[in-house]
C-alpha cells in the first residue's frame, strides 16, 4: 500500500498508454489546455502590466484587480461558467485565466517599474521613442522578473487544468477523477504524479527560456 | 550629422549658438528652479553651468533638450526655437551624458555606443564600426567592446557615456554632472579627455557640476547660478576669479581664489637662471673655479649627464671632492617652463627645500632654476597688466587676490 508501488503499477500498465484514455493523449490535451490559457492569460496580463510600468501609474488598481482575481475560487467559477454557457472549452478557460493574470500583470507592473530610471533617461535624452525605451530598455533588463511572473501563472495553471476534467473535458485531471469515483488509487496518484512531472516540465521550460533570453549584462536573480 | 565613416570637426560655417531668453521654470509643485535666465551659449566651446545644489542647473540643462519644457521664455538654436523641430530629432543633434552614465545594462559596450547611429537608421555594420572608432577617441581599449556595463569600472563607463554621447556626431553636447561619480584622479583623467576631444572637435558643450575648480579648469566661460535659478556671474573662469561680482560668487569661489587665479598665468616670463645648473661629473676644481654663480644663488642644483635633474648641492659640498648623489638634497617636482603656469612654478618653489624651482623642457632636461621671490616678481607683473588690461576691472579685488598670492609667496617652507 505505499504510493511508489502505486506509480510503479500505474505506468507499467500497458494499457494506459493506448487510446484515447492513454497517457500520451490525456498529456497531449492537458498541455493544450494549458498552453491556450497561458496564452490568453498574457495576452491580458502582459500589455496592461508593461504598459502601466512604463507610465508608473495604475498600480493601486491593478493591486485591487489581482487581489480580487485571487480570491475567486477556480472550482467555483468553473461550475458557475458551467451553468452559464454549458459544456466545452471556455468555462475551463475562464477560471485558468483568472488564476494566472493576477501573477502576470502584477510582476510585469513591477519589474518595469523598477527599472533603474537612469537609463531610461539617458534614452529619452538621446530622442528614443517611448515605445523603444519599453521594449529596448526597460523591458530586456526586467525580464528576468516577467518570466517569473508567467512561470507561477504558468503553474497555477498546470495544477489546476486537473478541473477541466469536472466539465467533461479531458487532460490529466481524468485520472485523478475517474479514479477517485472508481476507487481505483492506482490511476489517482499516477494521475497526480503525471500532473506533478507536468509543473516540474514547466519550470525547466522557463529555466531555458531565461537562459537564452536574459542578456548576460543583466545579473538579476529571477 | 555627419555621415562620414570619420568622427570630424563640424565645418567652420556651422554655428551652434544656443541662446536661452528669459526663461522661467516653475515646476507644477510651485518651486521655481530657474528665474528669468537669460544666457548666450558661444558654439565651439565648453560653457559650464555652476552653483550650490539644487539651484536649477540640471532643470536649466534639461531644458535645452526638452527633457523639461520652460514655463515661460524660449530657446533658440542658431536663432531658431527648438520647439519649432519634432522633439527627437532635437535630441538626436544633442549628446546627453549624465551622471553614472545610465548605460544600458543589456547592451554590450560597442552596441551601447552604437545606439544613437541605430536610431538615425544606420546600419549596424556601420553603426558598430563607428562605436569602435568612437572607443578609441574616449580611450577605451577595444577588447572592451565585447563586455557589459557591470563588468567596467565607473571611470570607464562614464568614458562609454561620453563616446555614446558623441556616437552620432552631434553638434552639441549636454553634460550633467558627468564626471561627480568618480574618485578624483579618474576625474582628472576625465577632464584632460574632454579637453582634448573637445581641441579636436569643436562642439558646443554645455556642462553642468557643482565643483568651482571642475567649473574653472573645463570652462571657456562658467555661469555661477544662485539658489532660486538666478543667475549671478557669467564671465570666463579668470574673470571669476579676479573679479567676482558679488559675496556669493567670491563665497562660492573659495578663499584661495588668488593662488588658483595663477593658473592662467604662463611661466614664459619667468626669467631663469642657468648658472647655478652643474652636471654630476664636474670636478671639484671646475666647481671652484666658477665665476659666475651668484652670490644669491646659495646652492648648485646637480643634474645627470643627459641635462634630467638629480638634487641640490651646497657648493661647498661639490668643492670639496666627487658628488655623492646620495646626499643631494631632493630637488621636488619640477615644472614645464612655458608648458606649465605660475601656480605651478610657485607650488614646486614653496615646496622645494632650497626655495627654489627647477624648470625643465618638455623632455625633463633642467632649464634653469628660479626662486620664490622672483617668481612673486612675475605674479605681481602679469597681476598688474592683467588688471590694467582688463576694462572695469575693481583694482581693490586685484589687489585682493595678489595679497593672497603674496602670503604664500612668503610662506617658507621648513626643511
Ligand atoms: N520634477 C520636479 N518637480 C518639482 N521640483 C523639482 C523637480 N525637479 C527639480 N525640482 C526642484 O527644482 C530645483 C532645482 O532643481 P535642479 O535639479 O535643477 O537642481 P540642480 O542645480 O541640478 O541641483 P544638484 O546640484 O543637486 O543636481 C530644486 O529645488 C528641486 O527640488
Ligand atoms: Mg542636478
Amino acid at each position: 500500500m505505499n504510493v511508489l508501488h502505486f506509480v510503479n503499477a500505474f505506468f507499467s500498465d500497458s494499457a494506459h498508454w493506448h487510446g484515447y484514455d492513454g497517457i500520451p493523449t490525456r498529456l497531449i490535451q492537458h498541455i493544450r489546455y494549458c498552453l491556450i490559457a497561458l496564452v490568453l492569460a498574457a495576452a491580458i496580463g502582459l500589455p496592461v502590466g508593461l504598459v502601466t510600468g512604463h507610465y508608473g501609474r495604475g498600480g493601486n488598481a491593478l493591486a485591487f484587480i489581482a487581489t480580487a482575481g485571487r480570491a475567486l475560487p477556480s472550482f467555483g467559477l468553473l461550475v458557475l461558467m458551467t451553468i452559464m454557457v454549458g459544456f466545452g472549452l471556455v468555462p475551463v478557460m475562464v477560471p485558468l485565466v483568472v488564476l494566472a493574470v493576477p501573477p502576470i500583470l502584477v510582476t510585469s507592473y513591477e519589474s518595469v517599474r523598477s527599472v533603474d530610471p537612469s537609463p531610461v533617461d539617458a534614452a529619452r535624452g538621446m530622442g528614443m521613442q517611448e515605445s523603444r525605451i519599453l521594449f529596448q530598455v526597460e523591458l530586456p533588463v526586467a525580464l528576468p522578473l516577467i518570466l517569473s511572473g508567467l512561470r507561477s501563472g504558468a503553474i497555477q495553471i498546470v495544477s489546476t487544468a486537473t478541473i477541466a476534467a469536472y466539465v467533461g473535458i479531458g487532460g490529466l485531471g481524468r485520472y485523478v477523477i475517474d479514479g477517485l469515483y472508481q476507487r481505483d488509487y492506482e490511476k489517482v496518484v499516477g494521475g497526480a504524479t503525471l500532473v506533478a512531472a507536468l509543473a516540474l516540465a514547466t519550470l525547466a521550460v522557463f529555466w531555458a527560456v531565461a537562459r537564452c533570453t536574459v542578456s548576460p549584462g543583466v545579473r538579476r536573480s529571477g | 550629422m555627419a555621415e562620414s565613416g570619420q568622427l570630424l570637426p563640424d565645418p567652420k560655417g556651422v554655428r551652434r549658438l544656443i541662446r536661452i531668453d528669459t526663461v522661467t521654470k516653475r515646476y507644477p509643485d510651485g518651486t521655481v528652479a530657474v528665474d528669468r535666465l537669460s544666457l548666450e551659449i558661444p558654439d565651439r566651446s565648453i560653457t559650464v553651468l555652476v552653483g550650490p545644489s539644487g539651484c536649477g542647473k540640471t532643470t536649466t540643462l534639461r531644458m535645452i533638450n526638452r527633457m523639461v519644457e520652460p514655463s515661460e521664455g524660449s530657446i533658440l538654436l542658431d536663432g531658431v526655437d527648438i520647439r519649432e523641430q519634432p522633439v527627437n530629432s532635437l535630441r538626436r543633434s544633442m549628446g546627453y551624458v549624465i551622471q553614472n552614465a545610465g548605460l544600458f545594462q543589456h547592451r554590450t559596450i560597442v552596441d551601447n555606443i552604437a545606439t544613437v547611429p541605430r536610431l538615425l537608421g544606420w546600419s549596424r555594420s556601420k553603426s558598430r564600426a563607428r562605436a569602435m572608432e568612437l572607443m578609441e577617441r574616449v580611450g577605451l581599449d577595444s577588447a572592451l567592446a565585447k563586455r557589459y556595463p557591470y563588468q567596467l569600472s565607473g571611470g570607464q563607463q562614464q568614458r562609454v557615456g561620453v563616446a555614446r554621447a558623441l556616437a552620432a556626431d552631434p553638434p552639441v553636447l549636454l553634460m550633467d554632472e558627468p564626471f561627480s561619480a568618480v574618485d578624483p584622479v579618474v576625474r582628472k583623467g576625465l577632464q584632460d579627455e574632454l579637453l582634448r576631444i573637445q581641441d579636436e572637435l569643436g562642439k558646443t558643450i554645455v556642462f553642468v557640476t557643482h565643483d568651482i575648480d571642475e567649473a574653472i579648469k573645463l570652462g571657456t566661460t562658467v555661469a555661477v547660478l544662485r539658489t532660486g535659478g538666478r543667475l549671478a556671474q557669467y564671465a570666463p573662469p579668470a574673470e571669476l576669479l579676479t573679479a567676482p561680482a558679488d559675496a556669493f560668487v567670491e563665497d562660492f569661489l573659495g578663499t584661495d581664489r588668488g593662488i588658483r587665479r595663477l593658473s592662467f598665468f604662463g611661466t614664459e616670463g619667468l626669467e631663469l637662471k642657468r648658472a647655478p645648473i652643474v652636471t654630476v661629473d664636474t670636478t671639484a676644481e671646475e666647481v671652484a673655479a666658477r665665476t659666475d654663480v651668484d652670490d644669491d644663488v646659495p646652492y648648485l642644483l646637480v643634474t645627470d649627464r643627459d641635462g634630467r635633474p638629480l638634487g641640490w648641492s651646497e657648493p661647498a659640498a661639490l668643492a670639496a671632492g666627487p658628488v655623492d648623489v646620495a646626499r643631494l638634497l631632493p630637488h621636488g617636482r619640477p615644472f614645464r617652463h612655458g608648458g606649465e603656469s605660475l601656480r605651478a612654478a610657485l607650488d614646486c618653489a614653496v615646496l622645494s627645500p632650497t626655495g627654489w624651482a627647477v624648470a625643465v623642457d618638455g623632455t625633463g632636461r633642467a632649464v634653469g632654476v628660479v626662486s620664490q621671490q622672483a617668481i612673486g616678481e612675475a605674479i605681481r607683473t602679469a597681476h598688474a597688466e592683467r588688471t590694467t588690461g582688463a576694462a572695469g576691472d575693481d583694482g581693490s579685488t586685484g589687489g585682493g587676490a595678489l595679497g593672497d598670492a603674496d602670503a604664500a609667496t612668503g610662506a617658507e617652507v621648513a626643511g
